[in-house]
């Protein structure tokens, strides 16, 4: 299988300049800087390149969106990594660091950008630490800073850390957070490509993303469009975890099928057993069963097939498991991650984990669960990002395909609490402190 | 008689308060004086006192900063173009010094950066990395998210409690750390280490006492790539040959 970014991911010390530069590093670079930055922008459209971080946009549309002129304009690379099932920047970031690097630097010389910044999750010590020494010698060989390689380009690059917050994930939330405020989203329109960081035009691209760039600079757009399929092109990183015998980043090829993912290379669940439920990417997207193992991996075939590619994280449960659990661990990050800023997501995720406590201490009903799918409901495209999306269709999804199982609980919890009420003569507390076990964590 | 005025009903302690642990992370949340049947007890939101002006921004004469942050959040100031944009870092180089945001912490990356307690502290307390009340020196970050959980992670994160017990260690579970490959796992002091098992919540609390690295044989530093030849991707061993052991 074509290997483009895991290419000797473990050679020795490839996170130093020395060894990145034996592989042929930063001539991507030098071959950029020759070039003209409307060449490089119409590379990067020849590449046809999807956003590896969630949405899917093609990248080298989203640079050509970029005013021209002279002002103060600015790229982010948004490594805030933390959907869920995510882990794949976390590789490419701690032992390739050059490779992010060079994306950033060609990036920014097409988009005309003079200041790039890294936004890493606060969590990243170990990436950040190998991250900032990176960039310390690229600084110093001249890779980063004034003049670049002798060009007239110059540009910096500055590493950001975070302090915990998926919010910060979204665009627009990680650009207040890297202005020093309250990681907040904002309002859309208008798109940072117009008014972003510090009010100026700003390119925001994935870790997976921008470490792609040099490659596509190495191979022409034109060639690394051959790779996938005609409108997801290239290869793609996929984290896999969960219940599968070798969990772990895998670069594919988009368009392969997802059992040859989840079978073939991560060989399924250990146990044994069936595929209950997996998430194609990342808990955001609704989830798929056993039965849709044959769709293609790709970002269209998902579309069709009611998910999402997302970034490309897959997390597999076998037959053993209880659907609840799982969506009681995602209502409750969601319910814990919500900025607070739009009141349908804050209530609705806070609301929506509450009723899933209700059915494991035997207060629900079955009408709850339509309850819960109209939560679900009004929350989608009702505030102004996405996070409140992002619980509303996996909680959707379960509820759809698992209702029956849903009931079963529902009805098996009632059971519990009555008659654990009926035995306990002098029951005083809630119903709720007699019922079968609930993961508080 | 406004809302405010209305005193809390001498009786009010005596009721039972639900002091719950909040989203289950393991840390109580402030709780709230209720009446029996479950409603708020008047005057549970007065939260500060009124007359009080707000605080401005610290005096440098009279707010001794140490030198060493001084110069660091200095020079996270000078690598943005906004200045504020060293809120993040300087908050983090304040917590390293102090141990938690404490009061003087704020104060101190206040007078430094020039902004008000109150915009510094409504920074801290959206991130989840900066803790608002005194916390032991030690980090146990169990991720409890669904890969993990999957795996055992709710079990391990009360045998890591359980073990921690009144030792310097500060456990709490976290949401997806973004290691699921190593699932189930922990960040200890911001270092990554699994796939973890029961056993190994005590070994943890021992090596951090002892002042050893922790678990080097779970490190993720180590950790090979497992996108091999599928054919041998099953017999290869998942970390390097030597990661360094401590020898005493």
């Amino acid at each position: 299988m074509t290997k483009i970014l895991l290419d000797r991911i473990d050679e020795p010390e490839l996170n130093t300049l020395d060894v990145y530069l034996r592989r042929g590093g930063y001539e991507s670079l030098r071959k950029a800087l020759a070039m003209s930055p409307e060449d490089v922008v119409a590379e990067l459209k020849a590449s046809a390149i999807r956003g590896r971080g969630g949405a899917g946009f093609q990248m080298g549309t989203k640079v050509s969106f970029l005013p021209h002129g002279e002002m103060a304009k600015y790229l982010v690379c948004n490594a805030d990594e933390s959907e869920p099932g995510t882990f794949k920047d976390r590789e490419l970031m701690q032992k390739s660091p050059h490779m992010l690097i060079e994306g950033v630097m060609i990036a920014a010389y097409a988009g005309d950008i003079h200041q790039a910044f890294i936004y890493i999750r606060g969590e990243y010590q170990l990436q950040a630490d190998i991250l900032e020494a990176a960039i310390a010698e690229a600084a110093e060989a001249g890779y980063i800073g004034k003049r670049i390689l002798g060009s007239g380009f110059s540009a910096s690059l500055v590493l950001h850390r975070g302090a915990g917050a998926y919010i910060c994930g979204e665009e627009t939330g990680l650009l207040d957070s890297l202005e020093g405020k309250r990681g907040n989203p904002r309002l859309k329109p208008p798109f940072p490509a117009i008014q972003g960081l510090y009010a100026g035009p700003t390119l925001i691209n994935n870790v997976e993303t921008l470490s792609t760039v040099p490659h596509i600079i190495r191979m022409g757009g034109a060639e690394y469009a051959k790779i996938g399929t005609e409108t997801s092109t290239g290869t793609k990183l996929v984290s896999i975890s969960g219940d599968v015998k070798r969990p772990g980043n895998y670069e594919i090829e988009l368009g392969i099928p997802s059992r040859e993912i989840i079978y073939g290379l991560a060989g399924g669940p250990p146990s044994g057993r069936p595929i209950k439920f997996w998430f194609p990417g990342g808990s955001s997207s609704p989830v798929l069963t056993g039965h849709d193992l044959d769709i293609p991996y790709d970002f269209d075939s998902m579309a069709k097939a009611g998910t999402m590619l997302g970034s490309g994280a897959i997390i597999v449960a076998d037959e053993s498991r209880r659907v609840l659990d799982t969506m009681l661990k995602v209502a409750k990050f969601y319910a814990h991650e919500s900025c607070g800023k739009c009141v349908p997501c804050r209530e609705g995720t806070n609301w929506t984990h509450k009723m899933l406590q209700r059915i494991y201490t035997g207060e629900a009903t079955p009408m709850d669960l339509d309850i819960m799918a109209s939560v679900q409901e009004q929350i989608m495209g009702n505030c102004l990002c996405v996070l409140g999306d992002a619980m509303a269709m996996p909680i959707g999804s379960f509820v759809k395909k698992f209702r029956v199982e849903l009931e079963d609980e529902i009805e098996a919890a009632r059971e519990r609490a009555s008659t654990a009420a009926l035995q306990d003569v002098v029951a005083v507390g809630v119903a709720g402190e007699h019922a079968g076990p609930m993961p508080v964590h | 008689m406004s809302f405010r005025d209305r005193r809390v009903p001498d009786h009010a302690g005596t009721l039972p308060e639900r002091a719950g642990d909040g989203l289950g992370d393991g840390r109580p949340t402030q709780p709230v004086a209720r009446f029996a049947h479950g409603s708020r007890v008047p005057g549970w939101d007065d939260a500060v006192d009124l007359t009080k002006d707000p605080a401005v921004l610290p005096d440098p004469a009279t707010t001794p900063v140490p030198d060493d942050l001084r110069r660091e959040i200095e020079a996270a100031m000078a690598r943005y173009p906004d200045r504020r944009s060293a809120a993040i870092p300087a908050l983090h180089a304040a917590q390293a010094v102090h141990g938690w945001c404490s009061p003087e912490a704020i104060d101190e990356v206040a007078c430094v950066m020039r902004l008000t307690p109150a915009y510094l502290t409504s920074v801290a307390s959206f991130y989840d990395m900066f803790a608002l009340t005194p916390k032991p020196r030690n980090d146990v970050f169990v991720c409890t998210n669904i890969s993990c959980s999957l795996l055992g992670a709710d079990e391990l994160f009360d045998a890591m409690k359980s073990a921690a017990e009144g030792s310097d260690v500060d456990v709490r579970s976290f949401e997806c750390l973004g290691a699921c490959d190593i699932a189930p796992m922990a960040s200890v002091n911001g270092e990554y280490v699994g796939p973890l098992e029961l056993g190994d919540a005590t070994r943890i609390v021992e090596d951090l006492q002892a002042g050893r690295p922790v678990l080097p044989d779970k490190q993720i530093r180590y950790r090979r790539s497992v996108d091999t030849d599928p054919a041998t991707a099953g017999d290869h061993d998942d970390t390097l040959p030597e990661p360094p052991r401590d020898e005493t």
